[in-house]
């Protein structure tokens, strides 16, 4: 109890920093994963080979080595000061957008084929079927793995304290290395994230069941 | 249904506005490869003397070391997870309550907390001196919680005449867990499994945080001594050492898809499961309820 309170200033920053960089990549991971999903799909082959390529080589590629990438070979290309906290979210966001785009694109092919069908011989474009008629009935399906996507996402934000993000892992990381008993730190930080992931998994449930009253 | 139900074949002028696109599109792309390398050779990255350092034995060495450090804390991962997974996933199908809860709450507690945290606290906490046996038991810890969830799915998803049939022979409640029903779910789940396997690999790469010489850590240990042209060569050798450890994943990952694709073509009356499955990543089970209903619905209609 004594290590939280005495510490409970840094603790804080910590746990407001683990849910900035989640809620931060989260939306990156959604916006990215979306557009690539509809790259997967879409009629034009160098799109849907980009969406393929990017999808196969990001979950091939540890997390760690993701962050490495970005603290070390992004700023020699693109925009050198950028703040750790920045590329620790587009590292996590990029790296999760693929797995959303995978269950994105899942989520496409359980509407039904004649939605599709459907919408196509009333004369929509593809980009229309896609926004207004598909994704629209897709967001259902799509919601409970959504859910385990961004509790990941909640989990894997931990690497970035190791890359001087401020957040959890950096607290505990800071505690054991001022010489404090690992495990009372241990389970104030895994209480901390018990606290960001069942927060989430109840926001899904609600969004869940929103959704099954719309049908 | 097939992405082709979103669009016509196109006509003359959609082949000439999606060449467009493609054309656009490529040319974004490279354009974007093409600053990539001129900015990396501006700040001198592509040079010889920055990627020559490979050639030298000593770094060479290195990196086969490094492999195998990886390889090593993977395999003691690999078989410690599926031992763990095993073990708490009879535990947790088992009769009595204790057994059941306690299995429970130990999957569903660890299964939550971030692999890192649980990595160094096991590091500094237990095994200080011993960077690759923390690494490996973190690694165990986490991954058996989610190979015992994958297996919990496998056994449901086993047709329920399976343990009937068996309990009618007489064998006894460890012989059907283990010679009727175990087998069968391991083989549904084997391309699941490996896909976890596939994580835990992955997942080695955090022993870079508790300075195991595993690949990462060879890579930074490489890029901070080695020193060229007044430059340290971090780019060259993420590059090379990135390289090396995604085809290894990818390797892993393409055979789940392989056993998943042959199982597919066997008549077991057991759905197989996905190779793509833990979304999981280093992440949570709760996916898995996902995957459960994909095995463990199709119990009863199937061949008995």
């Amino acid at each position: 109890m004594n290590v939280l309170l005495d510490h409970f200033a840094e603790f804080r920053d910590g746990f407001i920093g683990t849910v900035e960089i989640t809620a931060v990549s989260s939306v990156i991971a959604l916006v990215l994963g979306l557009l690539l999903a509809g790259f997967r799909v879409s009629p034009v082959p160098p799109l849907r080979f980009f969406g393929t390529a990017w999808v196969t080589l990001l979950r091939n590629t540890p997390l760690t080595l993701l962050f490495l990438v970005f603290f070390f070979v992004v700023p020699e290309i693109f925009f050198p000061g950028m703040s750790p906290f920045l590329l620790g979210s587009l590292a996590l966001g990029f790296y999760t957008a693929s797995f959303v785009c995978e269950a994105v694109r899942s989520g496409i092919s359980t509407v039904p084929l004649g939605q599709a069908e459907a919408a196509r011989s009333i004369g929509m474009s593809f980009t229309q079927t896609l926004r207004l008629i598909v994704l629209p009935q897709a967001t259902r399906t799509v919601i409970p793995p959504l859910s385990s996507i961004f509790i990941a996402l909640t989990k894997n934000s931990a690497i970035a304290g190791a890359f001087s993000v401020t957040e959890l892992f950096g607290w505990q990381k800071l505690l054991s290395e001022d010489g404090y008993d690992i495990v009372p730190v241990f389970i104030w930080v895994a209480l901390g994230y018990l606290i960001v992931t069942f927060a989430m998994s109840g926001l899904f449930r609600l969004l869940e069941r929103r959704m099954e009253v719309a049908r | 249904m097939s992405a082709s139900v979103l669009y016509d074949a196109p006509g003359p002028k959609a082949v000439v506005r999606n060449r467009i696109y493609a054309v656009v599109g490529s040319l974004a792309l490279i354009a974007l490869i093409a600053l990539a390398i001129v900015r990396l050779a501006d700040k001198g990255n592509l040079d010889y003397a920055m990627w020559d350092i490979f050639n030298y034995a000593g770094i060479r060495q290195n990196i086969a070391d490094a492999v195998l450090a990886t390889l090593k804390a993977f395999g003691l991962a690999a078989v410690g997870s599926l031992v763990l997974g095993l073990l708490l996933a009879v535990a947790r199908l088992s009769d009595h309550k204790p057994v059941r809860w306690a299995a429970t709450a130990f999957i569903e507690v660890f299964r939550s907390i971030p692999l890192l945290i649980t990595i160094y606290a096991v590091w500094v906490g237990f095994l200080a001196d011993y960077s690759m046996w923390a690494l490996a038991l973190g690694l165990s810890i986490y991954n058996g919680c989610v190979q015992a969830e994958v297996l919990r799915a496998g056994v449901n998803s086993v047709p329920k005449g399976q343990r009937e049939a068996a309990y009618a022979l007489g064998m006894s409640k460890s012989q059907v867990m283990m010679s009727v029903l175990m087998p069968q779910a391991v083989r549904a789940m084997l391309p699941t499994i490996i896909s976890q396997l596939v994580v835990t690999l992955k997942d080695t790469s955090l022993g870079f945080i508790i300075l195991y010489p595993e690949l990462l850590q060879t890579a930074r240990l490489i890029a901070s001594n080695t020193q060229v042209n007044g430059q340290y060569p971090y780019v060259s050798t993420i590059v090379v050492i990135g390289s090396i450890y995604v085809a290894m994943c990818l390797l892993l990952s393409a055979l789940a898809t392989w056993i998943e694709k042959r199982g597919r073509r066997a008549k077991t009356g057991i759905t197989m499961g996905s190779a793509a499955a833990p979304v999981t990543a280093a992440g949570p089970g709760a996916v898995l309820a996902a995957e459960g209903t994909d095995g463990s619905d199709v119990a009863p209609a199937t061949t008995n």
